[in-house]
């Protein structure tokens, strides 16, 4: 199977770095006495610092002229069971990586003074959760893969329940279980698969494989119930907006900007190419779950009275667009899709950090409290417009060219997805312009009265997302050319999913002739 | 020559006493004896069958299964003497803290 | 190429200048970077005509925007003589409304702010005009939107300002929402974005029909009607109107440059644009005749009877898009084209000298608590009253020709529905007339009405913004003069060089028809005048009787056919109340927590029952294992 990867030539095992560096960092820190704890937050820093900065190779180094997964490392782990140790990245996973390592230190600068208790350990979670992260987008072993994915769980799951708000451990218990749920139902899967393909969780090679319908239908659904979850697609969603809302600030942000990427990233990585004979004959249903999902969520933002509520649902519309997106199975929908999780990561990552921001001085997450900030705060005013610009999917923002690429993708793939979903642009513009202007226009709530303005830690914070807002609306291509290679590739194994039947025929008349 | 199935009956005899002992007594103390005529009925048993069959490797696992006993017998004995300790009884009845 | 760079990105550069530094450096003096900016992108686009009228045009991409698969598409810009047309119309016009915004927006402490928004919409409107593909105009297009938003919630803190910003915005996504599926309609058939090929393989496609959303339609006639949604949103037509007259809350620059002048002109804009595919459907063209004719006709009854000055300004403007989209429908695109460019003179007048007005009565809208005021403002007078005649279709003036040529093609015109229109254009320019000069002479004439304190402080505006009306007034009179028709001896020369673009309109009429058209046409604009001159100035009481006569009318007039409650109460409110009992209540916390919640409760239940087994005691326990064991022992012996 080597030949299908191309080996990791930079000089040291990149992805192992990433991986292992944030969790060399979190043993770091165990060291720190607790009477110095103020050190763990520059030491977390300085850790998600440098992560980011050796993922920097990933990006200008990647070779955009193949599918194959790069950056490869492979060594045996449990010879007995065939599973191993195997890494690498292709164009769909390669951004989310980067993603990553950047969103990490904005939780990191996010949280300075927010986490006042437990400081040591907050800091733990997160770089374990960065480590976690960055392990399942990079792994081609499933065994691996199914490892990290559920590692992720528990420095999430103590986010919530224990830097939370006060309803916090319903919250965490409720993201506990629903994942945990999904997941289970996919490690079956992920045996099944193991023993049919012949004892193998190398996933290049079970993609090599074709797999028969029947077999390929249950697996789709063993997977679903995975990833749907995590998407979250309608109606497996009630869990994100408990989880948003409880989580602390940085928690938001990693489970909006890259925990919930991972659902449309196992459809992407697992199901499509594994199962594309079911993963066709599904696309009726999941495009229908998907436009389900973007009406249902952006209505229902129009009722909510809580700001952090109110993302949280608009996130279950923005994930529609990109399930959308996936599920219309051509070039402009799954690419749009891709970059549209990217997108989501940022735009709704930003939302969040904006919302920590005034969160910290307020404490108070209820739209009726806040009014007049822009006369209060007008950088922290320009950066949310930003941001709220994006969300709604403005020309030259970052949000418009995956949204226009999945309505394209989605429209050729089915009408009515394509103008059902277009709808869902209108409530967005409707629920966020209306939550702008609760926020920050009309007379000033004496409750935000006197605010400070944001200050240096949290410009710099916010900075980056406007940058990538732009740069990826105005110049996107920077980004899609990651792509083309390997959604093309993938788009051929989904839809010459048959090419395995198609030989056999084309042999048959070979022989006839 | 005494024959193998003598020496079972007296296994299962000293074992069902064992038992019967450990269901019916409510000391403590006499339970965990009756624990160990339970094993001693066992070791009676393996070596009458090391013996038959002339394998050394029976016996070896009653030198074990003493060396086991031993442990457990002071591990148990310590903490009989902390629930006694604790509840000032070694009745039986008495202890049900683990009730679901 | 790289000259005309500067037409658009002067502008961009100025607005980041003004963003970046204007709070805290530029303050005050930020207008300089704006004016100097847009003067700039001025000189540059004067060339440009130049350049056209020699005949050389320019279509050329700038870099690549986005690839994906084969949808490529591009910033890129096309100079032609319709372009170029629009650019002297969007730079002249915001030129003089920067210079005139000095003045009015002195000492507000957004100033800063106020100008940069200016700069970006100039950009932005200037992308629109230069694209050379559907996407970057939609990029414009947005652009704009966005920048009316911001600009007519300029005053944020007034939740009315803020209401009308985001009303606009809302409003224009759902024409949005049919222009971006037409967009999509249209790779999907040519495969591709770009005008020029689009434009070029429209006519093969004459014939196609398509299924939409299962039902087979005319492909060019669902392509044009869903770019003309768009239109209708962003040009406030018919039934999207609505956000237009709120959009007086911004300040009145904003509301001559953009909900005047520019912006709303879009619409008409892009079918011009598209004329190659409109013209290929005569259903097509019909909806946008008729719904021009219509709108144009609404608005100008609404227009009658409102008080206050900015919006009498916006209705007369819908009503003016109306009478744009009515000539394209005909298709008389380059009529159409010539009453945008000679309306922008005299539409951006009317509302600057609204706004003037409005400086020296210290933000009074209303029309009652005006009169008499030509002798404290004469300046703003004249030139108010010279932009009101060009309006009205006085002979001489610039709106005479265009609406001329207008009702003569819709008149003369193939169209079937060419000869109602006709009907309908010339009642309108009679109410035009009637509520125009009912606005000059409730303002100017007559004895003042407004408070003492009022009265005391009227004066004229200052100099820098008197100017500009002045400049504008020039053009409201003259800028007809370039399309003088050859019945009066001229030579019809912005038909003629418009020609390559948007063809030729057809006219089949003998010359005494067409004498007769213009004839009426006048008689209905001098009676206007006349009858506005009768009933508000020499026989007051007649408009007092009128309302009370024909209250019910009066009423629905005044409330604006109450379009925007049948809104509220069909769309707003019940989309809230969905939202609320239904989704929330309903959906999320009976059905689906329901059931998330209901599954681990009952297997909690279950465990509250079987755990009475656990009774604690260890002889239990033991005598249970021993059982277990003896049957196990049993069955092996039985067995």
């Amino acid at each position: 199977m080597m030949e299908q990867v191309i080996m990791n030539k930079l000089g040291f095992p990149i992805l192992s770095t990433l991986i292992f560096l944030p969790v060399a960092g979190a043993a770091l820190l165990l060291l720190i006495p607790r009477a110095k704890e103020s050190l763990a937050k520059w030491v977390g820093l300085l850790v998600s610092i440098a992560a980011f900065i050796l993922s920097i190779p990933l990006f200008t180094n990647f070779d955009k002229s193949t599918h194959l997964m790069q950056f490869a490392e492979r060594h045996e782990w449990i010879p007995a069971w065939n599973i191993t140790y195997y890494l690498g990245l292709d164009g769909i996973s390669v951004l989310f990586v980067l993603l990553s390592t950047l969103i990490t230190i904005l939780c990191v600068l996010i949280s300075w003074n927010a986490i006042k208790t437990k400081v040591k350990e907050f800091y733990i979670s997160i770089l374990i959760m960065e480590g976690a992260m960055i392990g399942v987008f990079c792994s081609l072993d499933f065994m691996l893969f199914y490892l990290f994915w559920e590692a992720m769980l528990i420095p999430m799951y103590l986010l919530i329940g224990v830097w939370g708000g006060p309803n916090r451990i319903y919250a965490a218990v409720k993201f506990f279980l629903y994942t945990l749920v999904g997941s289970v139902l996919m490690l079956v899967g992920i045996i099944v698969l193991y023993f049919y393909a012949g004892r193998t969780f190398d996933i290049l090679e079970l993609m090599t494989k074709t797999y028969p319908y029947n077999m390929q239908f249950w697996l789709f659904w063993a997977f679903f119930a995975a990833f749907a979850v995590k998407v979250p697609m309608f109606p497996v969603h009630t869990w994100l907006p408990d989880a948003h809302t409880e989580a602390p600030t940085a928690g938001s942000v990693i489970l909006a900007a890259v925990l919930i990427k991972m659902g449309a990233y196992g459809f992407l990585r697992f199901s499509l190419p594994l199962l594309p004979e079911a993963s066709r004959a599904m696309t009726p249903v999941m495009l229908t779950l998907s436009v389900i999902a973007i009406i249902y969520g952006a209505v229902i933002c129009l009722a909510q009275t809580d700001l952090k509520r109110l993302i949280a649902y608009s996130s279950v519309s923005h994930m529609g667009f990109v399930t959308l997106g996936i599920f219309a199975l051509n070039l402009q929908g799954m690419e749009g899709g891709i970059l549209q999780m990217i997108n989501h990561g940022v735009v709704t990552g930003a939302l969040f950090l904006s919302i920590g921001a005034i969160y910290d001085r307020t404490h108070t997450r209820q739209i009726a409290d806040y009014g007049g900030v822009a006369s209060v705060m007008p950088v922290y005013a320009t950066a949310f417009m930003i941001f709220t610009l994006a969300s709604i999917g403005l020309p030259a923002t970052n949000g418009f060219i995956g949204e226009f690429l999945i309505i394209l993708g989605g429209f050729t793939a089915n009408q009515w997805a394509g103008v059902l979903a277009a709808t869902g642009i209108i409530i967005g513009a409707g629920y966020m312009l209306w939550l702008y202007q609760r926020v920050f226009f009309m007379e000033v709530n004496p409750k935000v009265a006197g605010l400070n303005d944001i200050d240096a830690r949290e410009i710099i914070t916010l900075l980056p997302m406007v940058l990538l807002i732009f740069w990826i609306g105005i110049y996107p291509n920077t980004f899609l050319g990651f792509m083309h290679e390997s959604v093309n590739h993938l788009l051929e194994r989904v839809n010459s999913g048959s090419a395995h039947e198609m030989n056999i025929a084309k042999n048959i008349m070979e022989i006839l002739k | 020559m005494v024959p193998l199935n003598w020496y079972l009956m007296l296994s299962a005899v000293v074992f069902m006493i064992g038992v019967f002992g450990f269901l019916t007594r409510k000391n403590i103390i006499i339970m965990f004896m009756s624990v160990e005529l339970m094993l001693n009925g066992v070791n009676i048993s393996l070596i009458a069958f090391s013996h038959y069959l002339q394998d050394m490797r029976g016996q070896i696992l009653v030198f074990f299964i003493i060396t086991v006993a031993a442990a457990e017998a002071a591990i148990g004995l310590a903490i009989i003497i902390a629930l006694f300790r604790n509840k000032s009884t070694a009745h039986v009845d008495e202890m049900n803290e683990m009730k679901g | 190429m790289n000259n005309y760079l500067l037409i658009p990105f002067l502008p961009l550069a100025a607005f980041l200048i003004n963003i970046l530094l204007g709070r805290n450096f530029l303050k005050e003096k930020a207008h300089w970077v704006s004016i100097l900016a847009v003067a700039g992108s001025w000189v540059v686009a004067v060339m440009a005509l130049v350049d056209t009228m020699a005949g050389k045009t320019i279509n050329e991409d700038l870099y690549s925007w986005f690839v994906s698969g084969n949808f490529k598409v591009s910033v890129g810009f096309l100079i032609d003589q319709l372009t170029a047309v629009m650019l002297i119309v969007v730079t002249t016009c915001s030129m003089l409304i920067h210079i005139y915004s000095v003045g009015y927006m002195h000492g507000d402490k957004g100033f800063y702010r106020f100008f940069a928004y200016l700069s970006l919409f100039t950009f932005c409107m200037l992308m629109l005009v230069m694209a050379n593909n559907f996407l970057q105009l939609y990029f414009g297009w947005e652009g704009v939107g966005l920048c009316s938003y911001f600009l007519i919630g300029y005053y944020f803190d007034k939740k009315s300002a803020s209401d009308a910003g985001k009303k606009a915005f809302i409003v224009n996504r759902f024409g949005d929402f049919g222009f971006g599926l037409g967009i999509i309609m249209i790779f999907l058939t040519f495969g591709t974005v770009y005008y020029e090929p689009v434009f070029a393989q429209a006519g093969g496609f004459a014939n196609h029909t398509v299924n939409f959303l299962g039902y087979d339609v005319h492909l060019m006639t669902l392509i044009a009607l869903l770019l003309f949604c768009g239109s209708i949103g962003k040009s406030a037509q018919m039934p999207l109107h609505v956000w237009l007259p709120d959009a007086m809350e911004g300040p009145t620059p904003v509301s001559a440059l953009i909900h005047a002048a520019t912006m709303v002109t879009a619409g008409v804009f892009l079918v011009a644009r598209c004329s190659p595919i409109f013209s290929l459907s005569e259903t097509a063209l019909m909806v946008v005749a008729l719904t021009g004719a219509i709108t144009s006709l609404f608005a100008a009854t609404i227009g009658l009877v409102q008080n206050d000055i900015k919006r009498i300004i916006a209705y007369s403007t819908i009503s003016q898009l109306g009478y744009m989209f009515l000539a394209c429908g005909v298709g008389a695109y380059s009529a159409g084209v010539f009453h945008l460019y000679t309306h922008a003179f005299f539409k951006a007048l009317l509302f600057l000298c609204a706004g003037s007005v409005m400086h020296a009565m210290a933000g009074e809208l209303n029309l009652q608590k005006m009169g008499g005021l030509k002798k404290y403002m004469p300046v703003t007078y004249i030139t108010m009253l010279l932009a009101s005649l060009s309006i009205a279709g006085v002979p001489g003036f610039a709106g005479f020709f265009s609406k001329d040529e207008i009702l003569w093609l819709a008149y003369s015109g193939p169209s079937p529905v060419g000869k109602l229109v006709w009907g309908i254009g010339t009642v309108v320019a009679f109410l035009t007339a009637l509520y125009s000069f009912r606005l000059i002479f409730l303002t100017f004439h007559g004895k003042f009405r407004g408070t003492h304190e009022q009265e005391h402080h009227l004066h004229e505006s200052p100099k820098v913004m008197t100017i500009p009306l002045i400049l504008l007034c020039v053009g409201a009179i003259a800028s007809g003069w370039v399309g003088i028709p050859h019945l009066l001896g001229g030579g019809a020369h912005f038909t003629e060089f418009m020609k390559p673009v948007l063809g030729h309109p057809e006219g089949h009429g003998t010359h005494s028809e067409e004498w007769m058209v213009m004839a009426v046409s006048v008689i209905a604009g001098f009676s206007g005048i006349g009858l506005a001159y009768f009933m508000y100035l020499k026989r007051a009481d007649i408009p007092v009787r009128l309302a009370a006569r024909f209250s019910a009318v009066h009423k629905i007039l005044l409330n604006k056919y109450y379009v925007d409650e049948f809104y509220s109460f069909l769309i707003v409110r019940p989309a809230i109340w969905i939202a609320k009992n239904i989704l929330i209540g309903i959906t999320d916390a009976k059905i689906i927590e329901a059931i998330v919640n209901g599954i681990p409760k009952a297997i909690g239940g279950f465990s509250q029952v079987i755990r009475k087994v656990q009774t604690g005691f260890l002889q239990h326990y033991a005598t249970i294992m021993a059982t277990g064991i003896l049957i196990i022992v049993a069955i092996m012996l039985l067995r």
